[in-house]
């Protein structure tokens, strides 16, 4: 029990120091790894936008063999010197770039697709890096090398030079991206046209493409070669949920990179013996689940709430509606007005008849209208209150408007157009009414105009 | 424009009157195709075509499915390699000409999901003007929202391009190119998939463009329209069938050797056209 206790102290202990930058390496690795998340969200944003996703895995793992001749040759030509980091990543920069070119001459002179294209390379170059790798650990110092870093990733292993690296990369990205960034966004929205306006769409590319080969390459160490992708992809997918705008876009998507990296490196840090990479990438995709959730403008509840209200408003609407219909009849037009609406009772199964609502839907139709003290229920049926009868004649009006609309905008046969109209009268708004209603200066002096066509189950309709 | 030309080509002075005036009349001529091919890994899909398009009219592309329309306009814009021929642009090459040109690519052709309103798509069109590393300013933005009012859709400025109708989609391309003031335009099938009310406002502005001098190649599919809305039309098939005034070169003959055996559609249009139009 006092053991149980002991860890899960140390472990706090461990925490609280993490959180508190209590240790230089900590505060080192965090800095650099957040500035790395910065700028992989930013190029990612282009990337994702241009529908290049799977260019980063081809990038990343393309590096491979670059890392394994360069650790060859380097210990070949002085023992020991194979461990250095910046011939490492020289190494891998290179065999990024013949990887990358490879796939962009597949695509240009050959028929093969897109998808096809990548997934060869890949696929030709992670074997060849594997195949290099079993070199390697046959070596002296191959096994000591670290480099199964490159692979897996060690956050923790960053030292204070390959931070001075990383942050002068994403500072270089990151003004690149701002410079370029009508460019790159004409680039990715679209390409035919920058081309014939004059842009060197191949050149952009290429800049594009640079960018994401050194972001990946500096994200190597700290996330390894088989996540870095998902860091480079997941920021923007999630940004995409929270906003309809570009520049908005990319900014979400930088501090969502931002931040997975930060937390992924406090855990690490607390939690010593799970892998950083790993961790970094599992805090993005719990902020993707967040964002697929809850974001802003295509989260699933936004929506699913947006897509509720606007069934609800439908609903009631209809069933006001109904409540006009059935009490139209029993009064001269001219002289309906709100206070003749209210003194009518409607017996439940006569609205029933008219709005043709399932008899569940009805029970919480009207309960709703109840409460928002829109109907009220006597002895004798439903009545409307006075917001009631107001909201009924208002919803009736629009309804006929746009019926009229359909009927003398398009030819549309009058049976289908009821039909049609209770799609379209719960999406307008103000603004589009006062359109519709110049449209239809005749009909709309106020008054509501007559249904163009007959209304089952209204009040008059049992006397014949 | 034309007067620049001469001067920096400075004319020799021994040479005929009639040869500067020749060159006047070449950099008049908006567009200018002369003996194009193009292929496809070695397949050829345009052959021989030799056309010049006059100023101030509208010229309608006619021709059926994988006629080569499309590739034609590209080919002219540089966007496809030619294997033979040129084309001159008022008189010189496409990429010294650029601005004068404006080109609409098909609806079709990109992703409307893209994160940007309207007014983006709009101003995208001003990027070579505000040139390298600047921002987008007021004033292009206000620009951007004249040439949005003059296709009916300034009330839909800050609306994200998905959440606007096929036709809106295609009048924001349109103002997209309109937005450069541009001299020559190509327009990729404007009228596909569109509403009337999009139609409707399509054919005002091509008929305002038209008045201002300017001229407008347009890739056209309903060939009911064409009498109504073009006043020169190339009939294309791989080779050009015929090219001209309306009048004289949309003829039924004509429009049977572009779209060889599809009898049926046409003998339904000529009919048709044979009926006096009562709607």
């Amino acid at each position: 029990m006092s053991s149980v206790l002991g860890v899960v102290d140390s472990m706090l202990e461990l925490l609280f120091r993490a959180i508190t930058l209590r240790d230089y390496n900590t505060r080192i690795v965090l800095g650099g790894t957040i500035l790395l998340g910065i700028s992989s969200g930013l190029v990612g944003t282009f990337l994702v936008l241009r529908k290049r996703a799977l260019a980063a895995d081809v990038v990343s793992h393309s590096a491979l063999p670059g890392i394994a001749i360069a650790f060859l040759v380097a210990e070949r030509l002085s023992p020991g010197s194979g461990r250095s980091s910046s011939i490492l990543l020289i190494g891998a920069f290179v065999s990024s770039l013949l990887g990358m070119g490879m796939t962009m001459c597949i695509r240009r002179w050959t028929r093969i697709k897109d998808d096809a294209a990548l997934a060869i390379v890949l696929g030709l170059f992670f074997g060849l890096g594997m195949a290099l790798f079993t070199v390697v650990q046959r070596t002296a110092t191959g096994n000591a090398a670290g480099l199964q870093h490159f692979i897996f990733g060690k956050a923790a292993s960053i030292v204070a030079a390959d931070v001075w690296l990383i942050a002068e990369v994403s500072a270089v990205v990151t003004l690149l991206c701002c410079a370029l960034f009508k460019e790159l966004s004409l680039l990715c929205f679209d390409e035919e046209f920058a081309a014939a306006r004059g842009y060197h769409t191949f050149v952009l590319d290429g800049t594009l493409t640079l960018m994401a080969v050194t972001v990946t390459l500096i994200g190597l160490q700290s996330v390894g070669l088989l996540l870095v992708v998902a860091l480079l992809l997941i920021p923007p997918t999630a940004a995409r949920f929270w906003t309809h705008h570009l520049k908005s876009m990319a900014l979400i998507a930088a501090a969502i990179g931002g931040l997975s990296c930060g937390i992924g490196v406090l855990l690490s840090a607390a939690f010593p013996r799970l892998a950083a990479g790993a961790v970094i990438v599992l805090s993005g995709a719990a902020l993707f689940v967040l964002s697929l959730l809850f974001g802003r403008s295509q989260g699933l509840w936004p929506r699913w709430r947006s897509q509720r209200e606007f069934e609800h408003k439908i609903g009631r609407s209809d069933l006001l509606r109904a409540c006009f219909e059935y009490i139209e009849p029993l009064f001269n037009i001219d002289e309906i007005n709100a206070r003749k609406l209210q003194s009518v009772s409607i017996p439940p199964s006569r609205l029933l008849n008219i709005g043709h609502w399932p008899e569940s839907h009805f029970q919480r139709l009207t309960a709703s209208a109840e409460k928002s003290g829109l109907l009220r229920f006597s002895s004798e049926g439903w009545q409307l209150t006075m917001d009631g009868a107001v909201e009924a004649m208002n919803v009736t009006r629009q309804h006929r408007l746009w019926e009229l609309y359909l009927l003398t905008q398009t030819d549309l046969d009058p049976r289908l157009v009821d039909r049609g109209a209770d799609g379209i009268e719960h999406a307008l708004d103000s603004e589009q009414l006062a359109r519709l209603e110049g449209l239809l200066s005749a009909a709309s002096d106020q008054r509501i105009p007559p249904s163009p066509h007959v209304i089952t189950g209204a009040a008059n309709s049992d006397s014949t | 424009m034309t007067n620049s030309t001469i001067d920096h080509e400075a004319v020799p002075s021994g040479i005929e009157p009639s040869a500067s005036s020749v060159l006047n009349a070449a950099s008049m001529v908006p567009l200018s195709i002369e003996d194009v091919t193009v292929a496809y890994h070695r397949r050829p899909v345009l052959w021989n075509i030799d056309y010049q398009a006059p100023r101030g009219k509208l010229v309608a592309i006619v021709g059926p499915n994988g006629s080569g329309k499309t590739t034609l306009i590209k080919s002219i814009l540089d966007l496809v390699p030619r294997a033979a021929g040129r084309v001159l642009i008022f008189g010189k090459e496409y990429k010294t000409q650029r601005h004068r040109v404006g080109y609409v690519p098909q609806r079709t052709s990109v992703d409307w999901d893209f994160p940007v309103s309207a007014l983006d798509v709009v101003a995208m069109g001003l990027y070579r003007k505000i040139g390298w590393f600047k921002p987008v300013t007021h004033a292009h933005r206000e620009t951007a929202k004249q040439a949005l009012d003059r296709v009916g859709m300034v009330d839909f400025a800050s609306r994200q391009i998905s959440q606007l109708s096929g036709g809106q989609q295609q009048r924001v391309f349109l103002a997209r190119a309109l937005v450069q003031n541009a001299d020559l335009y190509f327009m990729d099938e404007p009228f596909a998939g569109v509403d009337a009310a999009t139609e409707r406002a399509i054919v005002d502005i091509l008929r305002s463009l038209r008045e201002s001098g300017k001229t407008v190649i347009v890739v056209h599919h309903d060939l009911q329209t064409v009498h109504e809305y073009f006043d020169e039309v190339m009939l294309l098939n791989m080779r050009l069938i015929a090219a001209g005034p309306t009048s004289d070169v949309f003829t039924t003959e004509n429009l049977r050797k572009t779209y060889g055996g599809k009898l049926a559609l046409l003998d339904q249009l000529s009919e048709k056209m044979a009926r006096p139009r009562n709607n």
